[in-house]
C-alpha cells in the first residue's frame, strides 16, 4: 500500500521544483532557443527562396544568352551568305569586264591590223605597178629601138589578136 | 462569459476536492496495513531473502539514500529530515539519527518510512528523501543541459546544430511540432510549449535516472506523477473554453433530461484523464523497476550464481527495453497533455456533428 500512497512531502517538492524548473526553463532555456530555432528556420526557407529565384533568374539569363548566341549565329550566316554573294557578283562583274575589254582589245588590234594590212597591200600595189610601168617602159624603149623589132612585135600582138 | 468563468471555478475546486479525497482515503488504508506488516518487518541480513519486501523497498522512498549493505555494514548517504508538528513547529534532522536502533530521535520514531511524534500530534513530512534529492540532481541536470543548449544557439546563431545542441533539437523540435501544434493548434500551441517540453525532459530525465544502480524511483512515485497530474489538470481546466464547458455540462445535441445521466459521466471522464496519466506513468515505470528486481532476485531465490548467466542478459535486454519505455511514457504524457488542452482550448466549430 505504501507504493500507491502519495506522500505529501513529496508532492510539495515535486511541486516547489517542477513549477521552478517549468519557470527557469521556460524563461532562459525554451524562449531562446524556440526563437533561435523558428529564426534558424526562417533564415534557410529565405536562403531556399533565394536560391530558387537565383536559379530561375540564371535560367532565364541563360535562355537569353542561348536566344542571343542563336541569333548572332544567324546573323552572322546571314552576313557570309551577303558577302560571299557580293563577292561572286563582283567577281562575275570583274570577269565580264574583262572579257570585254579584251574582246575590244582584240577588236581593236585586229581593225589596227587590217588597216595596217590594207595598206600595206594597197602600197605594194601601187610598188608592184609603178615597177611593171617602169620595166613596160624599159622594154618598150629597148623594142623600139629598131624596125624589124617593131615589125616583129606588131606581128606578134597581130598573131595574138587572132587567136582572141 | 462571466458565467462561464465561475462555473469553471466551482468545478476546479470540485475536482480538487475529489483529487485530495482520493489521496487522504489511499493514506488511510496504507496506515491500516502498515500496522500488519509491522510484525514481519526486520532490519537484519540474516534473515531469509524475501524478494516482494526488497522489492518494494527499491522502489520506495526512504529518508536516506542507501546505496549498498555490506556485511553489517549500511553504506548510505544521509539526508535532511524535515519535520512540521502543529505543536513544536519546525524540526530538522539528519536522517542518519533515525536508522540507528529504534529509529526513535528527539521524540519522533522512523518506522516504515513514516514518522510518527511521541507526543501523538500529526508530523507533515518534507523531509528531502531519496527521491527529492534524485528530482533536485534531476532538475540541476536539466537546467544544465538545456543552459548549454541555450548558450549553444546563441554562440552558434544560424548555423547548424553541434553536440548536445543537436542531440537535443530533434525532441524540441518533435515535441513543438508533431505534439503541440499538431494536439493543440497553429494557434495556441505557444503558450503550452514550455509546460509540455519541461514535462517531456522532466519525465525521461527521471526515467532514465531512475534505471542507474543505486538511484531514486522517481517518475515510479505515485506523489510525483500525481503532482504532474494535477497540473495538467490545472492547466486543462483553466484554459478550457466554451466549447470544452458545454461539452462537459449541457452536451449539445443531446435531449435535455439525458444530461442527467450525460453530465456525471463527462465530469467523471474529465477525472479519470488525470487520473489514468498519474497511473499510466507511475504503473510503467515501478512495473519495469519490479520486472528487473525480479529478475535479480531469481539469482537470490535460487541461491545460484550460475543463474546469472541467465538472468544477466536477460536483465540487460529488459534495461535495453526499460530505456524505450522511459522515453515513450514521457512522449505518452506529454502527447496526452498536449491533446487534452487540444480539446479545452479547441474553438467552437463542429456542432454540425451533433
Amino acid at each position: 500500500m505504501d507504493l500507491i500512497t502519495p506522500s505529501l512531502g513529496l508532492i510539495f517538492w515535486q511541486l516547489v521544483f517542477f513549477l521552478l524548473l517549468v519557470f527557469v526553463l521556460g524563461k532562459y532555456a525554451w524562449r531562446p532557443i524556440l526563437s533561435s530555432l523558428s529564426e534558424r528556420e526562417k533564415s534557410i526557407e529565405d536562403a531556399i527562396e533565394l536560391a530558387k529565384k537565383t536559379r530561375n533568374e540564371m535560367a532565364q539569363l541563360k535562355a537569353d544568352n542561348d536566344k542571343a548566341k542563336a541569333d548572332a549565329l544567324i546573323e552572322r550566316d546571314a552576313i557570309l551568305k551577303q558577302a560571299r554573294q557580293t563577292a561572286e557578283k563582283m567577281i562575275a562583274t570583274a570577269k565580264n569586264e574583262a572579257a570585254q575589254e579584251a574582246k575590244a582589245e582584240v577588236e581593236k588590234a585586229r581593225k589596227a591590223f587590217r588597216e595596217e594590212q590594207a595598206a600595206a597591200v594597197a602600197k605594194l600595189k601601187n610598188e608592184t605597178a609603178k615597177i611593171a610601168v617602169e620595166i613596160a617602159e624599159k622594154v618598150l624603149r629597148r623594142e623600139l629601138a629598131d624596125k624589124n623589132s617593131q615589125e616583129a612585135l606588131v606581128n606578134d600582138w597581130m598573131q595574138d589578136a587572132k587567136l582572141n | 462569459m462571466s458565467r462561464n468563468r465561475s462555473y469553471k471555478a466551482l468545478a476546479i475546486s470540485i475536482l480538487t476536492l475529489v483529487f485530495s479525497v482520493f489521496s487522504s482515503s489511499a493514506t488511510f488504508a496504507q496506515h491500516e496495513h502498515e500496522s500488519h506488516a509491522e510484525a514481519t518487518h526486520t532490519h537484519g541480513e540474516a534473515e531469509e531473502f524475501n524478494p516482494g519486501q526488497t522489492i518494494l523497498h527499491h522502489v520506495a522512498d526512504e529518508h536516506q539514500w542507501h546505496l549498498a549493505t555490506i556485511g553489517e555494514s549500511h553504506m548510505a548517504i544521509p539526508l535532511p529530515v524535515m519535520l512540521y508538528t502543529p505543536t513544536r513547529g519546525f524540526n530538522v534532522y539528519s536522517s542518519s539519527e533515525f536508522y540507528h536502533g529504534s529509529g526513535e530521535h528527539d521524540g519522533f520514531t522512523l518506522h516504515h518510512e513514516h514518522f510518527t511524534s511521541e507526543d501523538g500530534s500529526t508530523v507533515y513530512d518534507f523531509s528531502i528523501t531519496k527521491n527529492v534529492a534524485s528530482l533536485i540532481i534531476s532538475v540541476i541536470l536539466l537546467i544544465v543541459i538545456f543552459f548549454t543548449v541555450r548558450n549553444a544557439y546563441a554562440k552558434r546563431q544560424g548555423k547548424a546544430p553541434k553536440g548536445i545542441q543537436s542531440a537535443m533539437e530533434p525532441f524540441v523540435i518533435f515535441i513543438r511540432d508533431e505534439v503541440a501544434k499538431n494536439y493543440i493548434g497553429e494557434k495556441h500551441y505557444r503558450r503550452f510549449l514550455p509546460y509540455l517540453l519541461t514535462v517531456f525532459f522532466f519525465i525521461w530525465i527521471n526515467n532514465m535516472l531512475g534505471l542507474l544502480p543505486g538511484a531514486a524511483n522517481v517518475t515510479g512515485n505515485i506523489a510525483v506523477t500525481l503532482t504532474l497530474a494535477i497540473l495538467t489538470f490545472i492547466i486543462v481546466n483553466f484554459n478550457g473554453r466554451k466549447t470544452y464547458w458545454t461539452h462537459i455540462f449541457a452536451m449539445p445535441g443531446v435531449p435535455k433530461w439525458m444530461l442527467i445521466v450525460m453530465t456525471p459521466v463527462e465530469i467523471v471522464g474529465m477525472m479519470m484523464k488525470p487520473f489514468s496519466l498519474m497511473v499510466r506513468l507511475f504503473a510503467n515505470v515501478t512495473a519495469g523497476h519490479i520486472i528487473l528486481l525480479s529478475l535479480l532476485s531469481l539469482i537470490f531465490i535460487f541461491k545460484s550464481a550460475a543463474l546469472s548467466v541467465i538472468v544477466g542478459p536477460f536483465t540487460v535486454f529488459m534495461t535495453m527495453i526499460e530505456l524505450l519505455v522511459a522515453v515513450l511514457q514521457a512522449y505518452i504524457f506529454t502527447v496526452l497533455t498536449a491533446s487534452y488542452i487540444g480539446a479545452a482550448v479547441e474553438e467552437h466549430h463542429h456542432d454540425d456533428h451533433h
